[in-house]
């Protein structure tokens, strides 16, 4: 007789699953704590609170990637989406005169669009996710650049006003309106994964997608929309961006999508799948932020130490996967 | 005919002779050549010429492919080894004997070998975290990838740093019997990759290993150490790529070298007829493939189109060609053009 | 006492290109029975349950479900129905919660207001309930990866369960168990049975069939053998059943002559791994054939691949002309002389698209080393020699061998580890599924080559070969040693053997 415990009835479970998101809080932190005692004025709370000021964008891509990574594929497009969203705004909001509260649903819709395009064909023809998010890649750079070569430059009054709003959270701090829709992506994102059937069937197809089929879920129609909210994710974080660069511009976000990966795995998030939580992909865009703010504080080092930090902790959180996964088997 | 239609090269060689055919059409001088200030001049010899690092770097993706791998670091190490080597020669003008000489810091073969050797060592680091720690191949270089552009922007102390050193430019600058010696640099890399294929197991080897690893396994085939070995030299090769380029315009620029060179060098391979699934594969279509994609991209420009919608276009040819491999599309294509004969049981 | 039949087949075929895996299957299964499925490679059981579970379509037959005809399309269709599936690898997610698992695709949602998310407080108390009904209490909102195997597929039975399954089907689900789980499981699953539940129960394991089986139906070559009650169905009898042999008459038996000397080449004692082989002795000699003989699953293959160096060992030693030695990979293996052929030719044999000239210069190529290359013209020579001496039938020396048929594939993996001139052969199963013809071919050839002093060691499912070419048969039986016969015993010897108190 196999006895146990009985289980606080919660939905917090304590299991071997949180191993990697408590490593990551604990990075943070420790990061945090560092910084707070070696350079001054590092620890207040505008300088905390700029870390997600700075990499809205990036959280909210990273909440689309953690979908995509949970169900075991790849999406190397986001950058890509990010730049063409923005392109489209400042083409539709400069040259064609449009709102900004017409633009908006439709360079969501676009970036859904995208997605889902991408989604249905690696789903209905079997292809490597990593191959048609690439070739999706180059498609959405050089729409952008059918657009525009040069950068469009957004004067548009509301896009300006938002740009520039404030809330003020007391104390001299503040925060913008894309940290703030950050915030409430990354809420849904994980309320949608832990609490709704999609999100389950995302976990299920990334520990075994045999298994996930002949338990009758719904697979194909799970992966599609696994990349249709990416494409969503990417439009959306596009939309910030935009009001962060107040510019559209086909070199834009270069290389966001390896910082969206690199923030998903820092954050817990198992790349074979299966493994992680949208929360931790906040702690890992976090962790990003707080390196690049370290390093600029320093002053001494050069900021492309960035890069290699980055690398560097991308290699310790893989390396500790691939041993916990080891030992799991 | 037959037999011809179904060699493996027929497809990618087909496609360049169309984009020949079609740049000539748009360009009346195209296929005119020059003997100008004692080398061959004309638009075929820049095609050949720029592709040449492409290509280099394609030979060595053939080989990661292959084995059923990926190497997406490739671009930060050219721009690491371009680092290398502009640091080692940097270059003064100096007078010596009333004379104005170049003079480099270190000598340039000594130079050459150690940008060539980080190289290597950066695909031993890739080789090491795929073969023995066991991550997937695509994760391993990305890691790479990463922190490789960091690393050169840290070499070149974020500048783009000059070369002034004569010597070294005749890499990506010189001529050797009219042709452009870069040319010849890769016909060597690509003449060397041939005699290691054809003389040796290897070529074998690779091809098991990518077919079916447990086979190969159980047959006895050191499929760990061919592994390692393999990202080795897709790194080397990405290395003396780094080389020729930083010799083409006289710099070595940390941030932009080598930017997008992975996804090119992919495309080349997958449209020289390489499944990225691995198994066989064609040293010589990759070579084909990179001079496709140049011959596109001058295409794309000689047309009058600007040359942003290159990627469109690449992006177009990519989705053609994985369809073309996905089994499942061929099917569903073969579904819909053959139709099941009326009363037909099913 | 006659109880209702639940699940019924009658004439059930399949085929798939050129092969028969079902030829006209009759099969009942009542309430409150457990039936087991047996029968050997090729029989036609996995078949059965796929068509039963709707993962293939049968051909020709008709199925009822409660005197209704069913034509399930999907597992999920199967599902629905009421047939209920538990596979021998468990099929469930090893990264959700048991509970999770359980009620995955049939969450229970509460809801305000056209806002719907999943009870998890209801789930996990609806996991413990179903769990408490198999006797197994457990913590539901753990990984189903941080329990043991039996524990996942009390877990799967679970998940069946609670989709108010009429047929419970169990496909070799004991194949990862040790003795107390698969007692374990009986309990639950005699527990079930006097429910009224009807129970499939498919496995290879002789003594677990006589532990839980009330009625055995034997499968063999696609047909149907027969359909017996346990109670008047003596051991002998379901083994004469499964492999189709009179056990009486001994067939003929080439004469072995010469004796065999000399010490070991190859000795093993005590070789084991958990969970697949228990520690095993045994001992090759120049010029010895070794058959080892066993029924399915009885552990030969693993032994075969711990021998070679595919599998670790846990315990035991190997020695070679007695000198101790150890074999972390087969490359280390050949290089000391040794030789396997495997038993998956598809999987760990050929090298598809390889040609035919490539893959038998395969092995010995990895044995020189990559420089020292043997050029396509040596390779022609050498393929050349062997296609000849056994007789391979392929257009050229570079089709790819993909193309060949099975059994001059397996002729071709023969000719590979031949061309290393080896001391030590493996076989596994060298010839299955190959025309008669060829059989014999292959077994002259071995029989040559053990002559000329190559030590063979012989894996094969037809006893027959087994004991016309050996000289001593090592008997396995449910991953175990039970004996060793000498080469001039009969089948009906060895069958006894394992048989015995099993």
């Amino acid at each position: 007789m196999i006895a146990a415990a009985a289980a606080p009835d919660r939905g917090w479970r304590i299991d071997s699953r949180l191993v990697p998101l408590v490593g990551t809080v604990a990075v943070f932190v420790l990061t945090a704590g560092y910084g707070s005692v070696a350079y001054r004025g590092f620890f207040s709370a505008q300088v905390f609170l700029n870390l997600l000021i700075d990499n809205a964008f990036l959280c909210i891509v990273g909440v689309g990637m953690t979908f995509v990574i949970l169900s075991g594929g790849i999406d190397l497009s986001v950058g890509a989406l990010i730049a063409l969203t923005t392109m489209i705004s400042a083409a539709l909001v400069e040259h064609a005169h449009w709102s900004v509260w017409e633009t908006i649903p439709l360079v969501l819709a676009v970036g859904a669009t995208f997605g889902a395009f991408m989604g249905w064909l690696i789903e209905r023809f079997r292809l490597q996710p990593f191959i048609v998010t690439l070739a999706g890649m180059f498609l959405a750079r050089g729409l952008c650049y059918l657009i525009s070569i040069d950068s469009i430059s957004i004067t548009d009054a509301t896009y300006t006003a938002i740009s520039q709003e404030r809330i003020a959270l007391g104390a001299g701090a503040s925060i913008t309106v894309g940290a703030l829709i950050a915030l409430a992506v990354v809420a849904l994102g994980a309320w949608i994964a832990h609490a709704t059937e999609f999100g389950r069937t995302v976990y299920a197809i990334g520990g075994n997608e045999a298994s996930a089929l002949l338990m009758g879920l719904p697979v194909g129609r799970t992966r599609v929309l696994v990349y249709t909210i990416s494409g969503f994710c990417s439009a959306l974080a596009g939309v910030v961006f935009t009001f962060y660069m107040l510019s559209g511009y086909g070199l834009h976000a270069v290389g966001l999508e390896l910082d969206a990966i690199a923030a998903v795995v820092i954050g817990g998030t198992l790349l074979s799948g299966g493994v992680g939580y949208v929360a931790g992909t906040l702690v890992g865009v976090l962790i990003l932020g707080i390196v690049q703010t370290m390093i600029s504080f320093d002053g001494s080092l050069s900021s492309w130490w960035t890069r290699i930090v980055i690398g560097a902790l991308l290699l310790v959180f893989c390396l500790l996967q691939r041993a916990f996964e080891r030992r799991r088997a | 005919m037959q037999r011809l239609l179904r060699h493996r090269l027929f497809w990618p060689f087909a496609t360049l002779v169309l984009l020949l055919a079609v740049n000539a059409a748009f360009n009346p001088g195209f296929w005119q050549l020059q003997w100008r200030d004692g080398h061959l001049y004309g638009s075929v010899i820049d095609i050949l010429n720029r592709a040449a690092p492409l290509a280099l770097v394609a030979i060595g993706m053939t080989l990661v492919i292959a084995t059923r791998g990926i190497d997406i670091s490739v671009g930060a190490v050219v721009a690491i080894s371009a680092a290398v080597i502009a640091l080692m020669i940097g270059g003064e003008l100096v007078v010596k004997d009333g004379v104005q000489t170049h003079v480099s810091r270190f000598p340039m073969g000594v130079a050459i070998v150690a940008a060539l050797a980080v190289a290597a060592l950066c695909g031993l680091w890739n080789g090491l975290l795929v073969a023995k720690v066991g991550m997937q191949p695509i994760i391993a270089t990305l890691i790479l990838m990463v922190a490789g552009r960091g690393v050169a922007q840290l070499l070149t102390g974020g500048q783009i740093i000059t070369v002034y050193y004569a010597p070294f430019f005749f890499l990506g600058n010189g001529f050797l019997l009219g042709l452009p010696f870069a040319v010849f640099i890769a016909a060597a890399v690509w003449a060397t990759v041939h005699l290691l294929l054809t003389r040796t197991a290897l070529g074998l080897f690779i091809q098991s290993i990518g077919i079916n690893p447990a086979a190969s396994r159980v047959a006895g085939v050191h499929e760990r150490l061919i592994t390692v070995c393999v990202y080795v030299f897709c790194a080397f090769a990405a290395g003396v790529a780094g080389l020729v380029i930083s010799s083409n315009v006289k710099s070595a620029d940390g941030n932009n070298a080598g930017v997008l060179m992975e996804l090119d060098a992919i495309l080349a391979v997958t449209l020289g007829g390489t499944a990225l699934t691995g198994g066989r594969f064609s040293v010589a279509g990759s070579v084909l493939g990179a001079l496709i994609i140049q011959t596109l991209t001058s295409t794309i420009y000689s047309i009058g189109v600007p040359p942003e919608v290159n990627m469109v276009v690449k992006a177009g040819v990519v989705f053609v060609v994985m369809l073309l491999q996905s089994a499942e599309f061929r099917a569903a294509v073969r579904a819909l053009v053959v139709r099941p004969s009326p009363g037909a049981a099913r | 006492m006659a109880s209702s039949v639940v699940l019924e087949a009658r004439g059930l075929t399949r085929r798939f290109t050129g092969v028969v895996a079902l030829s006209g299957v009759d099969f009942r299964l009542r309430a409150g029975e457990v039936h087991a499925v047996m029968g050997q490679n090729g029989a036609g059981k996995s078949t059965l349950i796929k068509v039963l579970t709707g993962v293939h379509e049968a051909d020709a037959g008709e199925l009822r479900l409660n005197g209704t005809v069913i034509r399930p399309q999907s597992a999920a269709d199967a599902q629905r129905l009421g047939i209920s599936t538990v596979y021998q690898e468990v099929n469930l997610c090893p990264n959700l919660s048991v509970a999770e698992n359980i009620f995955a695709g049939r969450y229970p949602r509460r809801g305000a207001g056209g806002l719907w998310r999943i009870d998890w407080a209801r789930i996990e108390a609806d996991a413990r309930a179903l769990l408490a009904r198999l006797n197994l209490h457990i913590d539901v909102s753990r990984l189903l990866s941080s329990y043991p195997v039996a524990v996942q597929q009390m877990v799967a039975i679970a998940r069946a369960l609670s989709v108010e399954a009429k047929v419970l089907i169990l496909d070799e689900p004991t194949s990862s168990l040790d003795e107390r789980e698969v007692a374990r499981l009986f309990e639950v699953l005699r527990q079930l049975r006097d429910q009224g539940m009807a129970i499939l129960f498919v496995t290879h394991f002789l003594a677990q069939t006589y532990a839980i089986a009330d009625r055995i139906t034997v499968l063999r070559n696609g047909e149907l053998v027969g359909e017996y009650l346990k109670a008047e169905l003596p051991r002998a009898a379901l083994i004469t059943a499964m492999v189709g042999r009179e056990l009486g008459a001994a067939a003929g038996r080439n004469e072995r002559v010469g004796e065999i000397e000399g010490p070991a080449v190859l000795e093993a004692r005590a070789l084991g791994r958990r969970g697949q082989l228990d520690p095993v002795d045994i001992a090759l000699g120049r010029g010895e054939v070794v058959g080892v003989g066993g029924l399915l699953g009885s552990g030969r293959t693993e032994l075969a691949r711990l021998l070679f160096g595919l599998d670790r060992s846990d315990s035991g030693e190997l020695r070679m002309d007695s000198a101790p030695v150890r074999f972390d990979s087969p490359s280390q293996a050949i290089r000391h002389g040794l030789a396997m052929c495997p038993e998956e030719r598809k999987h760990d044999g050929i090298v598809a698209e390889l040609s035919v000239r490539e893959n038998i210069a395969l092995a010995l190529q990895a044995r020189l080393g990559i420089w020292k290359f043997l050029a396509p013209a040596r390779q022609h020579a050498i393929a050349e020699r062997f296609v000849r001496a056994l007789g391979i039938k392929t257009a050229d020396l570079d089709t790819p061998v993909a193309l060949l048929s099975g059994g001059n594939q397996q002729k071709v993996l023969l000719a590979r580890w031949l061309a290393t001139e080896p001391r030590l052969m493996i076989l596994d199963e060298p010839t299955r599924g190959i025309d008669v013809a060829a059989k014999q071919e292959i077994m002259n050839e071995i029989l040559a080559l053990a002559r000329g002093g190559l030590a063979v060691l012989f894996i094969s499912s037809e006893m027959d070969e087994v004991v016309r070419v050996a000289d001593r048969i090592v008997v396995l039986r449910d991953r175990r040693k039970v004996g060793e016969l000498p080469g001039d015993s009969s089948e009906q010897a060895v069958y006894h053997l394992i048989a015995a108190d099993a």
